[in-house]
């Protein structure tokens, strides 16, 4: 069963991969702007005035959808700038009577928000670098090179990736434990610096790549420490943001690792102590709203920022 | 730069690879260069996934004592996950989650196939604001919607109080529970799904729509003998996904419901109950056992999931 699973959902990465490049393949240009040129040259719609009708129901459907997946948000948003009281008041408070700015400042005092978003700041930084550069070097070994074993060990790795988070937590918390780790950043980051999934799409990225420049360099006399680094890495730009977004994210958002491996307020990530301060402070919730608002802001922003490279690298990752 | 000029030329990549061996003469091996690259890597992941599994299956045989030490009673975690009445109500739990995420996929379809329209306004706006959940913080999203759950001045109670429904304390009540953590499962999923079913979306040739629409055939039509069909390998694509992680469900309930809730007996999902054990209770040999159990309903569900795709998944 596995064999069959594996093959069709590399059989999907790939797809994707390869569907996906023709769009950064020319530098900017993205999918809708060459879907609008093409459809410019189609001469069938936007010509009846039926298809505007449907298209006002659809903005209709899309726009209505779309604030309510939002509303949430909109709502943390708005509770964050209230006082306990207008949080707890019925009707619900559209907008704050007075806008209570302070419950951002007052969270860094009530929660041990600072070293918890260090803790997560710092733990996604360093998987970041680690699961860069050791994926996208193993990635190439196993597209490019030739080694002994090299089809057995993919085949392993590739089946990790298949296997439930919870069959390693016990004996990574024993690792963890016996090297005296337990709360502690080393800790939290330890396993997630490597990366079955990551080894795996960074290879099939380098597959795709030419190899042209390679054999040259080659014949330049370049040792393959080189060509990895100087030809082939750039190459693999897009590849590499897939993968950086992806950790970025994971490791951001994740909470049982985390949540099993510390025990202290200082030392836990901002998704352990957004967990943990529902108890402590459960009925102050404006400060609860600020908190859990202040920590989304960052991947919320990263991804308004590029959201094209997210979206990207998101449907290419498949499995989170 | 050097990429744009060179991409095109890598759809024959693999063939000029082989190519490319052959020139350098059928050494079938760089050296020890490659192990360079692969070793720290590879080691890393024997030590924290690979060995762990191992040890995980062995665990599971095991009693572990209150001072350390672990004993092999052979079946005995087996015998009592079968014996355990939370088991199977955590699989049903699970299940139905599962489904309500599932009923998703054709909400994700209906809006990919109204944002993918030709030249509809706003598209990257919409694209973006269905996003957004997929990518917010569960642990700092769950906490806002115990908010909204609120039983007494949460927005939702508040609404049906307007048509004078007494709304229940969702959170808090076993069989509405479940549904609020799922609904909020399949809000923030719903993006993810989106986003690979636009992709699939797109590489539905226009032609076949504008043939269609030569032949008179609705819009509604086109939907169900053009879109859905050709959808297949995506909507597959992100069922067994959503499956996959509806059996891995632990940060929305464990944010939203809180280790005190009373309702978490009744709502609690495998992941729970695998948490639960081997770090609150400290039952590492029956958690490894309940690991297992998540792995080989996963196994199972997604084999099957592949044998009956051939009913109806299109390969074009």
């Amino acid at each position: 069963m596995s064999e069959s699973l594996l093959s069709t959902k590399s059989g999907v990465e790939s797809r994707q991969i390869a569907s996906a490049r023709p769009s950064h393949a020319g530098g900017k240009p993205s999918e809708p702007a060459g879907r609008d040129g093409k459809n410019r040259g189609t001469k069938s719609h936007s010509a009846k005035g039926g298809k505007q009708g449907s298209n006002v129901l659809a903005h209709c459907v899309l726009g209505i959808g779309g604030l309510a997946m939002i509303s949430p948000l909109l709502y943390q948003i708005v509770m964050s700038l209230s006082t306990n009281a207008e949080v707890q008041s019925t009707p619900p408070t559209l907008w704050p009577g007075v806008v209570q700015w302070h419950n951002f400042a007052d969270v860094f005092t009530s929660m041990n928000f600072g070293s918890q978003l260090w803790v997560t700041v710092a733990i996604t930084v360093i998987r970041v670098i680690g699961q860069v550069l050791l994926c996208s070097m193993a990635g190439y070994a196993f597209a490019r090179m030739h080694f002994r074993f090299k089809g057995l060990i993919l085949a392993i790795v590739l089946s990790i990736i298949m296997v439930p988070s919870q069959l390693f937590l016990i004996p990574q918390y024993q690792i963890i434990q016996n090297l005296g780790w337990l709360n502690s950043i080393a800790g939290i980051v330890a396993p997630g610096i490597f990366s079955a999934f990551g080894l795996f799409l960074m290879r099939q990225f380098f597959m795709g790549l030419p190899d042209e420049l390679e054999d040259a360099a080659r014949l330049d006399g370049a040792n393959p420490f080189q060509i990895f680094f100087r030809v082939m890495l750039p190459l693999a730009a897009n590849g590499l943001w897939a993968l950086v977004i992806i950790t970025v994210l994971w490791s951001w958002n994740d909470l049982l690792w985390p949540l099993v491996v510390t025990s202290t307020a200082n030392a836990a990530p901002l998704s352990v102590g957004l967990s943990n301060l529902q108890g402590e402070h459960a009925n102050n919730y404006p400060i609860l709203m600020a908190a859990s608002l202040m920590a989304m802001a960052p991947i919320l922003i990263m991804f308004l920022l590029m959201q094209k490279r997210v979206m990207a690298g998101i449907g290419r990752s498949g499995l989170k | 730069m050097k990429a744009q000029t060179l991409t095109p030329a890598s759809k024959s990549g693999r063939a000029a690879q082989a190519a490319g061996d052959r020139r350098r003469g059928k050494s079938k091996s760089d050296g020890w260069w490659p192990w360079l690259f692969v070793v720290p890597t590879v080691a890393g992941i024997g030590v924290f996934y690979l060995w762990p599994i191992v040890q995980t299956f062995y665990y599971s045989f095991t009693k572990w004592g209150v001072f350390g030490g672990t004993k092999f009673i052979g079946l005995d975690n087996y015998v009592r996950m079968f014996a355990d009445s939370t088991i199977p109500q955590s699989i049903v739990n699970t299940l139905i989650y599962t489904v309500v995420v599932l009923l998703g996929i054709p909400i994700a379809v209906i809006l990919a196939s109204l944002i993918e329209r030709p030249g509809l306004r706003f598209a990257t706006l919409y694209r973006t604001l269905y996003f957004i959940p997929y990518i917010t913080m569960p642990a700092a999203v769950g906490i806002v919607w115990r908010l909204i759950y609120n039983g007494d001045f949460g927005p939702i109670n508040w609404f049906l109080g307007l048509f004078r429904i007494q709304g229940p304390y969702w959170t808090s009540t076993p069989g509405f529970a479940l549904l609020a953590v799922a609904t909020v499962g399949l809000w923030m999923s719903l993006g993810f799904n989106l986003i690979i079913i636009s992709a699939g979306l797109r590489e539905i040739p226009r032609e076949l729509f504008e043939a269609a629409e030569m032949d008179g055939a609705s819009r509604v039509r086109q939907f169900f003998s053009i879109t859905v069909p050709l959808l297949t390998p995506s909507i597959f694509f992100v069922t067994i996904v959503t499956v996959i992680s509806g059996f891995q469900l632990f940060d929305l309930l464990y944010v939203m419901m809180g280790k005190a809730n009373l309702a978490m007996p009744q709502t609690q999902s495998l992941v729970y109950i695998f948490y639960n054990q081997a770090f609150l209770q400290n039952d590492k040999g029956y958690a490894a056992a309940i690991g297992i159990l998540i792995l080989v309903i996963i196994a199972l569900l997604t084999a099957f999931q592949f044998r009956v795709q051939k009913r109806w998944v299109n390969y074009v």
